[in-house]
């Protein structure tokens, strides 16, 4: 077994990340509390969720020290998600815009 | 056995060199402990259900001609005669973060073999996550209080009501599931199970599924409350 000992790593990286998380989730709910909208409002919490999501995965869920056949088998298959995201996306958008056609009077 | 079999015909290479080697042939993939590959794939399986609700989510608010609630109103707290938006789900993000960080801790000292840390730790874990879902249970009341239901609301678009309640609810239900797997754990710890049989693995196992339930409650923070 390559990693019988299991996952050992400094503290100190854990405790970094911690804290990194908890600057990150105040900067996300510093975005709603000053009320930015717009693109500047859904760019930075997309920002900062994906770097919460990151960290979280990276490091306390230990993905960065796996080997690359478990992290690929665990990191790819969630990318076909992108795909339905994308298709209802569209099919939304369609559906809204024959709702404001036939049901707005 | 398959594993001692190939430690003795080739050695394991890093990067994409050992990515195909560890694929290359009818033999053990994944160089871990089984259950941790286990708990992975059944997280995946889980990011699939929940990227679901949150797609139907998308799909309902990108469709409905009615204008969706201000999150930032409905989910505002009055502290001392001042309005504060989304104060208790801030105050949960930062419960719920608290407890991950906990868990990774509890997790190096079980490699460390400090039993009695890994049972302080993970217990501190399992009420910060009994306390996410006190919280919870509050926000729940509180909205069913004001006239959300899962079929309409006085807010606004009648499917938030059935967007918050399957979405919240089945991560809170992750969330009780999981104070009840750690809690388990660290009594089979505190009985000294793990260092009779030599590893710890189990608690980096709970802790995986625990820091899972923090990372859906980021896209759930982000999409539904922030969005």
């Amino acid at each position: 077994m390559s990693d019988s000992e299991g996952q050992q790593h400094p503290i100190s990286v854990y405790l970094w990340i911690w804290l990194l998380l908890f600057v990150l989730s105040a900067f996300s709910y510093a975005v709603d509390y000053m009320q930015l909208q717009g693109m500047l409002r859904w760019s930075l919490i997309l920002i900062f969720m994906v770097l919460k999501a990151g960290f979280i995965v990276a490091i306390f869920m230990h993905m960065v020290w796996e080997r690359m056949s478990l992290a690929l088998a665990i990191l790819m298959p969630p990318l076909v998600l992108l795909v339905l995201i994308g298709l209802m996306a569209i099919e939304a958008d369609y559906t809204f815009m024959s709702r404001l056609t036939f049901f707005s009077s | 056995m398959s594993d001692s079999a190939v430690a003795s015909t080739d050695e394991l290479r890093d990067g994409v060199s050992g990515f195909a080697q560890d694929w290359a042939a009818d033999k053990q993939a994944f160089h871990s402990p089984w259950g941790k590959a286990m708990m992975w794939i059944f997280l995946l399986s889980d990011t699939f259900i929940f990227t679901c609700f949150l797609t139907s989510y998308m799909k309902v608010r990108m469709t409905t001609t009615v204008p969706w609630p201000n999150t930032s109103e409905v989910f505002s707290l009055t502290v001392f005669g001042e309005n504060v938006p989304l104060l208790l789900i801030a105050i949960m993000t930062f419960i719920l973060i608290s407890s991950s960080g906990t868990m990774a801790m509890a997790v190096t000292q079980g490699y460390r073999r400090n039993r009695k840390a890994v049972v302080w730790l993970m217990g501190a874990t399992a009420l910060f996550g009994a306390s996410f879902v006190g919280m919870q249970a509050f926000e729940w009341s509180k909205l069913i209080e004001d006239g959300v239901r899962p079929w309409g609301n006085p807010m606004g678009a009648a499917q938030f009501g059935a967007a918050f309640f399957m979405i919240t609810g089945f991560h809170g239900m992750h969330v009780s599931a999981g104070v009840i797997y750690l809690t388990y754990i660290a009594i089979k710890v505190g009985k000294g199970d793990y260092d009779r049989s030599g590893n710890y693995e189990a608690v980096e196992i709970a802790g995986l599924y625990w820091h899972f339930v923090d990372l859906v409650w980021v896209f759930i923070f982000a999409f539904f409350y922030l969005w």
